[in-house]
Parts: structure tokens; C-alpha cells; sequence
């Protein structure tokens, strides 16, 4: 078992860098304390997964590192930026070309095709049309959807959806790609092919993947796992320890 | 793409161009048809009773100054006072009532309906701010939309007042209904039925559109289907 406290961190290839980050809640009059101060590093390229009960703050702390959300104290630093500084056109930039997201319901627009979908974040970012297809088709390909991309969503399964929602996370060539649960509403076969995809795409295009997640699946393929519990880390463990602990868990 | 001055700092840059918001809106429209038709309902509605009760009051003082007897007769059966020798007829400050009111009534009829679009689209809308998008390319996909509505949907209203204003009339009165119906005007009265049909749509669409824009991504994205 192995908790990364190093305060000493050779900051260079942490793409990002969670600080003594506190949220509190509003529930009623009382207030909740949902992340109890968290300290994290995520190097550039790893994979890493974010596991705990519903209700330990896995999610809220999901989503204050995609910027989601602002801590009540601490930062988040992602590529050393302070994103809690920056102004709503900053976040959307960031959003736009150094963070990609997958949610867990797939969250591809209803009312534009795959290749659409997948081209929509380019056109945030300014790139000409042509340009914008012809790596939508790309990406597209990459996922293995190439044929369907005049598809609209309700044509398309779950996994498929997925897919094109991977595809569309790597539209401007992320440094991170963030998955809530992505594999939570699709089925055993299809939730490991995208599980297979994206150790693929973190192995080939050093993307860092960070996903929160229920699915031991995840583990296998991950870098590194981090357990959290009532709002703090309770451990981390790299994939070489890991084994054993599973083997505890499937023993439960 | 743009070039990056400093390797990782921050930038504001984040575009939607014009016309790419209105192939979404217009997108978006088209695969929603039944539910843009309801919005779309009842500002034809109102508008088409705007532009009928302007066409009629262009007819009859276009009958008063025809001074066929007869037509002037069976107008005063039906309610409407003759003007004083000189003056135009307008029309009446009951109609005009009941026309503010339906517009009122329109308003309100989009503000419902639009209010259910949003929440309806809480996760789309989510998902394009997760995706970079700024509050204003939100709001200027919500009033394209609401304009396009409001230009086909006063359009259909429009002319359609009209026509049933100078159909009617000419069943009820004959050609000396039409005879002295000046084209322009009715022209002018369905432009200004356009006009604020698309107003009326607009304003409707202000409050949702707002509320859809400031929404935070990660409310939306909590939202259910």
C-alpha cells in the first residue's frame, strides 16, 4: 500500500496536480464536507482510475479536475495552471482543446450525426471545415465507425455511441482525457472493447486518461488506481500491487 | 488552427461562426419539427388574427369610401360605427384590446413551451459546454432559432390573415370589399405581422434561452434524458 504525499514533486510531466482541495456542500443549512483535502499527482501518459462508493466524492472530485467545479480550498493545477484562476473564456479553451470527456450516458447530440459530433469541438477551436472532416473521418476510423458516420445517435448502439463519444474526445488532440464511468451503462463485452480502446489510445497518442469508475475491468488496464473514501484518498495503489487486492475483493 | 504563443498557458480563443450556429439551429429545428410546430402554433395563431383584424379595417374604410349604400348598411347591421365624414376607420379599442391580449397570451404560450425545450435539451446543452462552448454561443443558438420560428411562423400567420380577412369579405360584401383595398397596405400589415411575429418569438425565447446559457455544464450534465 503506497499514499504519494510527496510535497517535493518534480512538477515538469505532472499534467495535473490536485492541492489540498476541500469542497463543501450546501445541503440545506448544514453544510457537508464531501473532499476532506485531497493531494494527487497524474503524470503526463499515465492511466489512472478513480474508485470509491457512490457518495465518497469520487465524482465531485472527477469533476473539479475537469473543471467542472471549483474547490471551496486548494487547487487544481492542470499542465502547472491554476484553473480555479481562470476566467469563463479561459475554462472554455481549456475545455475545448486540452480536455476531452466521456460521460457515462454517452451525451452524443441527438440531432447531429457521428461525424458532426465528432467535428464540433474542431469548429470550437477554429478549424476550417475541410480540416475538421477530414480528422473527424479520422478519428472516426481510429474507433472503427468510419462507415457509420452520416449515423444519427438513435441509429447507433450504446457501444457505438461511445465510441464516436471517444472519437469526439479527441477532436483538438487532448492532453487528458476525462471518463465518467464509461463503461457504467453498456454491457460486459461492449464496456471492455471500450476499455480496450482507450488503454489503445493512451498507449499510442501518450494521452492520460483519467476515469472514475465501478467497473473492476478498469483496473487491469490501468496505471494506477486511486481509492477514495468519505472524501479522502484512502490509497493508491500501482498495478503491479494490485493483483493481490483484487484477489481480496473478489474474495469478499 | 491558431498558434500557440506561450506551450501551455491559457488562451480565450474559442469561436462559433455564424453561419455554423445557423445550420445548428436550422439542425435542430428540423429534428424537432413536431415540437417547433407547437411553439411555432401559437404565434401563427396570434399573428394571423393581428394581421386579419388589420386587413379588415383597410376593408371597411375601403367600403365607407366606396359609399355603396347597401355594403354601408350591412356594415352598421353588424356593429361597426361610421366614421366622422373625413376621417379614416381604424380599428376599434375593443379589438385592439383583444389583440393585445392574444399577443400577451402568445408570449406567455412561448415562454412555456421554450422553457420545456430547455430543460429538454439540458443534456445537449451541457455537452457542448463540456465541449468548449461560451455562454453566448448557447444564447445565439436559442434566438436563432427563436428568429427562424418567428420569420416562418408570422410568415404562415401573416398571410393567412390576411387572406381570410379579404376571403371573408368578399363572401360577405362582394367586389366593392376589395375595390378600394389598397395592395401596399396589405403588403405593409403583413411585413409588420412578420416583423413582430419575430419580435413576439424572440422576446419569448429571452428568459429560457438565459437560463439555458448561464447553466453550468455540470448541472446539465446531472440533468436526466
Amino acid at each position: 500500500m503506497m499514499v504519494t504525499k510527496d510535497v517535493s514533486m518534480e512538477s515538469t510531466n505532472n499534467i495535473v496536480r490536485v492541492s489540498r482541495v476541500v469542497k463543501d456542500f450546501l445541503m440545506g443549512k448544514t453544510k457537508v464536507q464531501v473532499l476532506k483535502g485531497i493531494d494527487l499527482e497524474i503524470k503526463s501518459g499515465e492511466y489512472v482510475s478513480i474508485m470509491g462508493p457512490s457518495g465518497s466524492g469520487k465524482t465531485t472530485l472527477f469533476n473539479m479536475i475537469g473543471g467542472l467545479d471549483k474547490p471551496t480550498a486548494g487547487s487544481v493545477f492542470i499542465d502547472e495552471i491554476d484553473i480555479s484562476q481562470l476566467d469563463a473564456y479561459e475554462l472554455a479553451w481549456l475545455r475545448c482543446r486540452k480536455i476531452g470527456y466521456i460521460f457515462q450516458t454517452f451525451n452524443i447530440i441527438q440531432v447531429m450525426t457521428a461525424l458532426e459530433n465528432v467535428t464540433l469541438p474542431m469548429i470550437f477551436a477554429g478549424v476550417p471545415d475541410d480540416a475538421a472532416r477530414e480528422k473527424g473521418m479520422e478519428l472516426l476510423d481510429l474507433v472503427g465507425l468510419k462507415k457509420r458516420f452520416q449515423h444519427k445517435p438513435f441509429e447507433l448502439s450504446g457501444g457505438q455511441q461511445q465510441r464516436v463519444a471517444v472519437a469526439r474526445a479527441l477532436a483538438n488532440d487532448p492532453a487528458i482525457i476525462l471518463a465518467d464511468e464509461p463503461t457504467g451503462n453498456l454491457d460486459l463485452s461492449t464496456g471492455d472493447e471500450i476499455i480496450q480502446l482507450l488503454k489503445l489510445l493512451s498507449q499510442e497518442k501518450g494521452v492520460t486518461i483519467i476515469s472514475a469508475t465501478h467497473d473492476l475491468k478498469m483496473l487491469n488496464v490501468s496505471d494506477r488506481v486511486i481509492w477514495i473514501s468519505d472524501g479522502k484518498i484512502e490509497k493508491i495503489e500501482k498495478r503491479e500491487e494490485l493483483s493481490i487486492s483484487l484477489g481480496q475483493i473478489g474474495g469478499k | 488552427m491558431l498558434g500557440k504563443t506561450k506551450a501551455n498557458a491559457p488562451q480565450k480563443q474559442v469561436v462559433l461562426p455564424f453561419v455554423k450556429s445557423v445550420e445548428i439551429a436550422v439542425k435542430s429545428i428540423k429534428s424537432r419539427f413536431f415540437r417547433t410546430l407547437i411553439t411555432t402554433m401559437s404565434l401563427i395563431l396570434a399573428i394571423s388574427f393581428y394581421s386579419y383584424i388589420k386587413t379588415n379595417s383597410y376593408i371597411i374604410s375601403g367600403i365607407f369610401f366606396s359609399e355603396d349604400k347597401i355594403a354601408i348598411q350591412k356594415l352598421s347591421h353588424q356593429g361597426y360605427e361610421i366614421p366622422v365624414e373625413g376621417e379614416k376607420y381604424t380599428t376599434t379599442p375593443k379589438e385592439r384590446w383583444i389583440l393585445f391580449l392574444s399577443l400577451l397570451v402568445c408570449v406567455v404560450g412561448i415562454v412555456n413551451t421554450q422553457l420545456m425545450a430547455v430543460a429538454d435539451r439540458f443534456r445537449e446543452i451541457g455537452t457542448m459546454k463540456c465541449l468548449g462552448a461560451l455562454d453566448r454561443f448557447v444564447l445565439r443558438l436559442f434566438l436563432i432559432e427563436a428568429t427562424l420560428q418567428g420569420l416562418i411562423g408570422a410568415s404562415i400567420g401573416g398571410i393567412s390573415g390576411a387572406a381570410i380577412a379579404l376571403l371573408g369579405a368578399l363572401i360577405k360584401f362582394g367586389r366593392v370589399a376589395i375595390a378600394f383595398v389598397n395592395l401596399n397596405d396589405i403588403v405593409a400589415s403583413i411585413l409588420s405581422a412578420v416583423f413582430l411575429g419575430c419580435v413576439l418569438s424572440i422576446i419569448g425565447v429571452l428568459y429560457p434561452a438565459l437560463l439555458a446559457a448561464k447553466m453550468q455544464p455540470i448541472e446539465a450534465m446531472r440533468g436526466r434524458d
